[in-house]
């Protein structure tokens, strides 16, 4: 495409005498101009960019003074922030390969047994803790740093360009890529007006700048009008809005807690520090700084889906019932259900996880109950519900004892012998248990899994091969124990007058596994989320560009000028272009001759982006045949000869 | 009322026409490239003689120009006209059998979720039905804003691979897990579906800005030597510049909506897993995602990036976004299993 050679170009600025360079890219930024890393690509601070050979641009002379401001420049340069959004990219990898201490702890123990030759050494690294670790630590407040040191000169620079003047009016604004002409026979003075009420009416920023005659230029009168610095505001707020998700977690985890709890059908938990099986809380969250409530789960719904379903035994439809008193002494029911927590002043509660927890009684020999708990056996994963426990009796039997066993909702017996549960719901359950007796390791007050059974220092007396059958029972069964130390019951729990004949899916408790959390800074983080997408979304599609009409009185009428510039990626500029001139002809009496044909340009669409800042990219024909390229070049000021950017690209 | 498995039948009948529909659509758009490769090399002999093609039409238009007493004699002025305006006809088939495919695909997906009775994304099998919907959607819609059906081949070919090896991936009809019943299953899966479309069509328009850049290059240095245009139907093509300019609108649109899908996946996973963000692996990717567009979007602006290296960041992103719908969906373990496989 033709476009004109630089040298005889005239600068958009204002005295508009014997300077060049008027490219669109080019011109040079003013102070209305948002401000960018000198290594912007819009920036005309070339010799900034020099700050990459170091060698060059600074000298040892300049001393610590001048390699902090060195250093600092190149930390707040774009290259030096797209580096280290790279990078942050490429860090962030390794922590979806390797699991996370943070959200899977089993996972990492497991590659810790299954890995053990190279499991230090990628611990040392941090592979299993890698958002907390030093190295990507380092990335992310890098980038903030220089996200920071970024954002503040622009914004500085942004409040003070908001209230500048749009600039002069370029001399020749038959240069610029989106331009339009017309002669008419109009009153100059009214026509510049009118285009001044137009353009401020499209929330354009407006100054009129009038020229008187002098020698052999005519009077000229024009306005000159700016819009989009909600472009720049929308970037600032964006970035700004990144650093305050940031701050926002930041600050927030400290005041956070997160702690777990099972809770079976008909108990209570008291929302305090010790009632927690695990919890998790920020280093400013006070022993006592938990909502004071207690909770009962008094019944747990969950639907399987029947047998013989595309999705035979899925479970669905799971709802925690309970009952909340405060202390008070009100009391409020509720419900927890997946994707639908229960709120409690701050605390919020979610369901994670639910099971089967059989009620089991022992009683020793002379009849007497030494033990009687519901014990919540713990899925193992599959949808039939097959279920993993332990019982553990410290105190009233001659020895302790540990019974590890597993549960089975609807049992059946596999060709080898082995049972495994065929259904999730209780259709035929069974329990299976083996006996331990010795020393559980629970006296000293060492933490113990309750879980788990450590079986070291323990005999083994059923199962396996002690050659005593494992203890097996249905509920409502009782077996004895062995070695005569006493008996064992799983009480059925099938609530009172429930039809027998219907069968019922209630005679072993379920519990729940319940989330408790609390964390205020949630709500401030979303909002710093939504006005980023605000900011983004005002970014990449407000235009900024200026536009200018300008009345020269010529023998022939007075010729009316129209020309926009883009400032940063604004595609539809052309179109608004003629949309302007159009709108305001038509408003003056003109009828506005269709935009020429000739200068259409016949190249495919979107050819306009060929106008770029260094000329680097010829545009295709030019690339094929360089020489020809070279040839006519549009005489000066010809309104009808081939504009680059005419139309093409237009968006129409 | 016909049962819910007939229903399913149909629409794995109407997704597997539609993908012989495209597969003939691809056919023709290939066809169309060759056509356009020879046709390169016939406009360059028409412009080769005198001219540029361009200043031709041009004053042969505005019949105003010196230029036009000299091409009017010109007797390779006709072909060059000619030329101007090709007619594409294998390009329009290619087009009309694409918009065929996509009514067969969208009447199997939307079969689908009738017979689930919910909407049609919720595993493996039906995110690929349904992205690969939009991604055809996002290109036949994105013909009324501008011609690319130069894209043709590559989005045509890009569905057929990714729908027919998607197969593998189906599954019968079963009822939503529960953490899946959320209105955020609708949101944040739709606008992730949609935001993977548009940067499918970038990374397309990415693959030909550099394929362009380089034809650019070469004919530069062929220039210098004197040599003539090997022929391509990347010289009917808009220049490698105007192909990113294209390439960056609509990864810019990806990426606002993957930012509205990061920010809707938090806001789900709060309420289903009581904290908006746990570096599970299914988050990790979509963050590295979003980071590397962002990448690109500040490459574009950065001086020395433009260009041919910001393309390359947008390839690299795009595979992410493949990346992280089937590898980690299959082989990465996280609180995202809901591959349905
Ligand atoms: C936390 C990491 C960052 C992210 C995620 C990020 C993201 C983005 C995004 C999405 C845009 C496009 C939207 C717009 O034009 O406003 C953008 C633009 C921009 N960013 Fe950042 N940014 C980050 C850090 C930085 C830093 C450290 C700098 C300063 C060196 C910076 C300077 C800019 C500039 C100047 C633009 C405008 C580009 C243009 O003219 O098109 N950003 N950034």
């Amino acid at each position: 495409m033709s476009r004109p050679s630089s040298d005889d170009a005239e600068k958009a600025t204002p005295d508009g005498e014997g300077s060049k360079a008027a490219d669109q890219s080019k011109m040079n930024p003013d102070s209305s101009d948002p401000r960018r890393p000198s290594d912007h690509f819009d920036s005309a601070d070339l010799s900034a960019s020099g700050a990459s050979e170091p060698s060059g641009a600074v000298s040892p002379a300049l001393g610590i003074v001048g390699w902090a401001r060195w250093a600092w420049r190149q930390l707040t340069s774009m290259r030096t922030a797209l580096v280290l959004l790279l990078l942050l990219a490429v860090a962030a990898v390794p922590g979806s390969l390797f699991p996370q201490r943070s959200a899977d702890p089993n996972g990492v123990t497991q590659y810790q047994s299954d890995h053990p030759d190279i499991f230090g050494f990628l611990d040392s690294i941090s592979m299993f803790d890698v958002y907390h670790s030093p190295w990507f630590s380092a990335i992310y407040i890098l980038l903030f740093v220089s996200l920071i040191g970024c954002i503040l000169p622009r914004t500085k620079h942004h409040l003070k360009a908001l209230r500048s003047r749009p600039p002069r009016t370029p001399a020749r604004l038959g240069r610029l890529a989106d331009f339009r002409s017309e002669t008419a026979d109009v009153d100059a003075e009214e026509a510049i007006d009118a285009a001044a009420k137009q353009l401020r009416g499209a929330g354009y920023r407006i100054e009129r700048y009038d020229s008187p005659a002098r020698g052999k230029r005519p009077a000229t009168r024009s306005v000159s009008a700016e819009r989009g610095y909600l472009r720049e505001t929308g970037n600032l707020v964006f970035h700004a809005a990144l650093v305050g998700v940031l701050v926002a977690v930041g600050i927030g985890g400290a005041f956070k807690y997160t702690g777990q709890r099972v809770v079976v059908e008909g108990t209570t938990f008291v929302n305090t520090l010790l009632d927690y099986s695990s919890m998790n809380r920020g280093q400013a969250v006070a022993e006592d700084a938990l909502e004071p409530y207690a909770m009962t789960l008094d019944s747990f719904d969950v639907t399987y889906q029947p047998p013989g379903s595309n999705a035979m035994s899925q479970a669905g439809d799971f709802a925690a019932n309970v009952t909340i008193r405060r202390p008070g002494g009100d009391e409020t029911s509720g419900v927890v259900k997946v994707n639908s927590p229960l709120t409690i002043g701050g605390d919020s509660i979610y369901l994670l996880g639910n099971g089967y927890a059989p009620t089991i009684t022992i009683r020793d020999v002379d009849d007497e109950i030494i033990y009687h708990d519901s014990v919540a056996f713990l899925p193992s994963g599959d949808a039939q519900m097959t279920s993993q426990g332990v019982v553990k009796v410290a105190d009233g039997l001659p020895e302790q004892l540990g019974l590890v066993g597993f549960f089975y909702p609807t049992v059946a017996e596999l060709d080898t012998g082995a049972y495994a549960s065929q259904y999730g719901d209780l259709l035929n359950p069974l329990l299976t248990l083996d006996v331990y007796a010795g020393d559980l390791g629970i006296d000293d007050g060492t933490p113990r899994n309750v879980y788990a059974l450590d079986p070291t220092g323990m005999d083994r007396l059923t199962g396996g091969d002690t050659g005593v059958e494992s203890i097996e029972l249905a509920p409502g069964d009782t077996a004895d124990l062995p070695d005569g130390m006493g008996t064992i019951t799983f009480e059925d729990e099938t609530p009172e007058g429930t039809d027998s004949a219907l069968g019922s899916t209630e005679s072993v408790k379920r519990f729940a596994s319940l989330q408790v959390h609390h964390d205020a800074s949630a709500v401030w983080v979303l909002v710093f989320a939504v006005l980023a997408v605000l900011g983004l979304l005002t970014a990449l599609f407000v235009p900024r560009r200026r536009m200018w009409v300008k009345a020269v009185e010529t023998e022939d009428g007075v010729e009316l000028e129209y020309a926009g510039l883009a400032r940063g990626e604004d595609p539809t500029l052309a179109a608004a272009v003629d949309q302007m001139a159009e709108k305001h002809l038509v408003g003056l009496g003109v009828t506005p001759k269709e935009p020429d044909a000739a200068a259409e340009p016949a190249e495919p669409d979107g050819a306009r982006e060929t106008v770029e800042p260094d000329g680097a990219a010829v545009p295709d024909e030019a690339s094929d045949a360089p020489k020809e390229a070279a040839a006519p070049e549009t005489p000066d000021d010809a309104s009808d000869g081939p504009r680059r950017g005419d139309a093409a690209g237009s968006g129409r | 009322m016909p049962d819910v498995a007939s229903l399913d039948t149909y629409s794995v009948i109407l997704v597997w026409t539609a993908i012989a529909i495209y597969t003939l659509a691809f056919i023709a758009y290939a066809v169309d490239l060759s056509k356009r490769s020879q046709e390169s090399i016939e406009q360059h002999d028409a412009a080769h003689s005198r001219q540029r093609e361009k200043i031709g039409a041009l004053s042969a238009a505005s019949a105003s120009s010196v230029d036009v007493v000299s091409h009017a004699a010109d007797s390779s002025a006709a072909p060059v006209g000619a030329a101007k305006a090709p007619r594409r006809v294998f390009s329009r088939v290619g087009t009309a059998l694409t918009a065929l495919g996509f009514l067969m695909h969208l009447g199997g997906t939307l079969l689908r979720g009738i017979a689930a009775e919910r909407v049609p994304w919720s595993n493996m099998w039906e995110f690929a039905m349904t992205g690969t919907l939009l991604i055809m959607a996002v290109y036949l819609g994105v013909q009324f804003w501008k011609d690319l059906r130069f894209l043709g081949t590559f989005m045509t070919g890009l569905v057929v691979v990714l729908l027919g090896a998607s197969s593998t991936f189906y599954v019968a009809i079963v009822p939503l897990m529960d953490p899946l019943k959320s209105v955020w299953l609708v949101i944040h899966v739709f606008v992730a579906s949609l935001s993977t479309a548009f940067l499918a069509l970038a990374f397309g328009l990415s693959v030909m800005q550099l394929l362009q850049a380089r034809r650019e290059r070469l004919a530069l240095v062929a220039a210098e030597n004197g040599d003539g245009p090997k022929r391509s139907f990347l010289r009917t093509l808009p220049s490698a510049e105007a192909l990113e300019g294209l390439a960056y609108r609509l990864a810019i649109i990806g990426f606002i909506l993957w930012t509205f899908t990061l920010i809707a996946g938090a806001i789900w996973a709060q309420e289903a897993w009581g904290r908006y963000w746990g570096f599970d692996v299914k988050e990790v990717w979509t963050f590295i995602i979003w980071v590397l567009y962002a990448g690109y979007i500040h490459a574009r602006a950065t001086r020395g990036w433009r260009g041919t290296r910001s393309a390359w960041l947008a390839i690299v992103g795009f595979v992410a976004v493949i990346f992280n719908f089937t590898i980690v969906n299959m082989y990465f373990d996280g609180l995202h299993a809901y591959s349905g496989l």
